[in-house]
């Protein structure tokens, strides 16, 4: 479904993305680890499509189209979805409004016919339930007051929403307590299919007991240098990031997990 | 990809729609101002003397005035001899029916989506209509009639009701007023008459319908409600004009008297031609509105979304005489490209226990420069009288201006007022995020702005609020990327 290969990208003149290679089947989950700074959510901004990113070299394929060649929201209608870090706020849209015209853009893309209000309603209900999202906060404006947990818990409502066929979660556990983790697993777990993936990218081994990954990759310096099945993830969590920097000699100053 | 960017091309070089001449006989007055103009348009109306020595008075005191200079951009040179002051189609100008109406100019209703049609009027809205100075049509004036409402172009109330018209006409804007008043009062052309009877509730919308057509010409229409004790009216007001090299000037005067118990409400969806984007022609929009909360627990409130113009210079304003009266003025203004606006209200708290609530979100885009210029007046009798102002600005991209005058003046220590002002640009990120999920940049900006709007725009009557959405996005096509 994605094919990442030796992709380069800067930002603001520095290189951020030093050759990524990874590839991704349709039904897969994929955890992306490693220290702070080493360019993990600056490979889901990219995928996504954020401008500040300049790509010098290599390229990202979706389903045999070239990602890299389309806006940011053609990303999206194709089936790119990106659970943002920091959600941003949007004073007086309303979430279902917004949802509404963000599937109805994605549906014309792919030549599927409208909704109804009231086919539209069933699905939204429908969903809620799904990832255990409440009702009051869909009629909000976007993110407008949200606690961290429900701005978090609403990317996972909106994914539910728009099933994307390729979903990057950036850093989707960061704030959560352990109930909230849980209903955001539950709910991911849950929309799990053999046609979809999802891209986790994550700084702890702690979502992977929830949502358990079929392969995992340590990013550092720009690269992925190790990949493996969940296991890795336990071997990280033990030995931290530290050993990265001995074996790789990397110039980027690492923090300890 | 492609596709794409030419889609987006489309959509920011699109034009303004209402930007079609109509092609039609004209009756126009020869070009310039003297007092023989001023007789020229009283005798073309066949107007009493009173009328005539009225507007004579508004003339010299037109004469007599300066253009004002305190607005917070650079006041253009206005040739007042250079603009015909009257302009009308030329067939018979009031029609018994629809069937006799040019049928040019009902295409021409058509296109701008008045509601004059049969199947419209089911819609509940009764529509006059002032093609360039005339007024063209009142529908609905039977069913109105009924309910002792009167609703009708202001010329004919001068020859059917001229008792309501020498009481109230200049009542609340004086001939001396300004500028602008002073020559509306010399050269008005036509507008439109309303008058509720006491403890009547208007079953409908009142709504007006503004067009300039003709080349060099001015539009000066004036306006009069008279809302009697304890009656309701809601009245809107939407405008439009072709698309032409040149600035047209456009100098209202409308006037509101709400009695004691009775309520206005006053929407206006502004939509002149806002010239082209280097800033080339356009309307210069000059309006006076200003309205008298006459007796206990009257209420005014101006709502209006102004999209249009080159040039906006406009403070409806509210005297509150009454005790207990209220008054509210809830505005959207946005600038794109070359245009300005300054614009806000002036609230005069003179009565015992009044209340006024404040609403502007100004939108400034491109090198639009918006200004809110407002002031809150509590006089000596004002006790308890309280006023609440939220002033917000957002700009869009970093070559527009949104500044803010708010002046407060308090004569009374009991009085309470409250400002609150924010400044706020759209973010990157929100674009970003809304991209993300499928939406394109400009249909991002249309959403982001009308939520900022959202608190404005819910006081709009239904089918002009979703009208007003429209006109949003559509003003502010080709402000991003």
């Amino acid at each position: 479904m994605l094919s990442i290969k030796n992709l380069h990208a800067n930002i603001e003149g520095k290189e951020i993305l030093k050759g990524i290679n990874l590839e991704v089947k349709a039904g897969e989950v994929h955890a992306i680890m490693g220290p702070n700074g080493s360019g993990k959510s600056s490979l889901a901004s990219v995928l996504a499509g954020r401008e500040n990113y300049e790509i010098t070299e290599g390229e990202v394929w979706l389903d045999g189209k070239n990602l890299l060649d389309m806006k940011p929201e053609v990303r999206a209608r194709e089936g790119v979805f990106l659970a943002f870090q920091y959600p941003v706020e949007i004073p007086g849209v309303s979430n279902i409004n917004f949802l509404r015209t963000a599937l109805s853009e994605i549906r014309t893309h792919r030549e599927l016919p409208q909704l109804s209000a009231k086919e539209f309603l069933k699905m939204t209900k429908e969903k809620q339930a799904l990832v255990e999202f409440e009702a009051k906060l869909a009629n909000r404006s976007l993110n407008q007051g949200f606690s961290g947990g429900e701005k978090k818990r609403n990317e996972v409502f909106q994914l539910a929403m728009l099933e994307p066929k390729l979903s990057i979660l950036d850093e989707t556990d960061s704030g959560l307590d352990i109930d909230a983790l849980r209903i955001v697993s539950n709910g991911i777990n849950k929309l799990r299919s053999a046609d979809n993936a999802f891209v986790l990218i994550t700084h702890y081994q702690r979502l992977l007991e929830y949502i358990v990954p079929d392969f995992v990759h340590v990013l550092y310096n720009g690269q992925i240098v190790r990949s493996g099945t969940k296991e890795l993830a336990l071997e990280l969590e033990e030995k931290g990031y530290d050993w990265l920097k001995e074996e790789f000699h990397g110039n980027e100053s690492i923090n300890k997990i | 990809m492609e596709k794409d960017d030419l889609m987006l091309e489309q959509l920011a070089n699109r034009e303004y729609e209402f930007g079609f001449v109509t092609a039609i006989d004209m009756d126009i007055s020869e070009i310039g101002l003297n007092e023989d103009t001023v007789k020229f348009i009283s005798a073309k109306k066949n107007e009493p003397q009173w009328l005539l020595d009225w507007r004579m008075k508004g003339f010299k005191a037109f004469q007599k005035q300066e253009m004002p200079q305190w607005q917070n951009f650079k006041m253009p040179e206005i040739d007042f001899q250079s603009i015909s002051y009257y302009a009308a189609p030329k067939q018979q100008a009031k029609y018994a029916s629809l069937d006799e109406v040019d049928p040019e100019l009902l295409r021409t209703f058509e296109k701008l989506g008045i509601p004059m049609s049969e199947q419209k009027q089911l819609a509940g809205v009764a529509v006059d209509v002032v093609f360039d100075s005339v007024s063209v049509t009142t529908t609905y004036k039977k069913h109105l009639n009924e309910l002792g409402i009167i609703f009708c172009s202001i010329s004919d109330a001068v020859k059917d009701h001229p008792e309501l018209i020498q009481k109230y006409l200049g009542s609340v804007v004086p001939h001396t007023d300004n500028v602008f008043a002073s020559l509306n009062t010399a050269v008005f052309s036509d507008g439109s008459f309303v008058y509720i009877p006491k403890g009547v509730r208007c079953p409908m919308e009142l709504s007006t319908y503004f067009r300039i057509n003709a080349e060099n010409t001015g539009q000066f229409e004036r306006t009069l409600i008279i809302a009697d004790e304890d009656s309701y009216v809601s009245y809107l007001e939407g405008c439009t004009a072709p698309m032409r090299d040149e600035n047209q000037l456009h100098a209202a005067v409308v006037e509101l008297i709400a009695m004691k118990g009775a309520e206005i409400k006053y929407s206006t969806v502004q939509n002149w031609y806002p010239g082209d984007k280097e800033g080339k022609g356009g309307i210069f929009n000059f309006v006076t509105k200003r309205g008298a909360c006459r007796g206990e627990r009257a209420k005014i409130s101006w709502t209006q979304v102004e999209t249009g113009s080159a040039i906006t210079w406009k403070y409806p304003s509210i005297l509150l005489q009454g005790d207990y009266s209220s008054g509210e003025f809830y505005s959207v203004a946005v600038t794109n490209n070359m245009q300005i606006a300054d614009t806000g209200t002036k609230i005069y708290h003179l009565g015992a226990h009044t209340k006024s609530r404040i609403i502007s979100k100004g939108i400034s885009a491109g090198q639009g420069q918006n200004s809110y210029r407002g002031l809150v007046q509590m006089g000596a009798k004002a006790a308890y009288a309280r006023n609440f102002t939220q002033c917000d600005s957002l700009l869009i991209g970093d070559r527009c201006g949104a500044h803010t005058f708010p002046y407060i003046e308090s004569k009374n220590n009991t009085a309470t007022i409250e400002h609150e002002a924010t400044t706020s640009k759209i973010g990157e990120d929100q674009v970003f995020y809304l991209n993300q999920r499928g939406i394109d940049a400009e249909q991002a900006i249309a959403l982001i702005v009308n939520g900022y709007a959202k608190d404005v725009l819910n006081q709009l009557p239904m089918e002009f609020a979703v009208e007003a959405q429209k006109l949003l996005s559509l003003t502010l096509e080709g402000s991003v990327g």
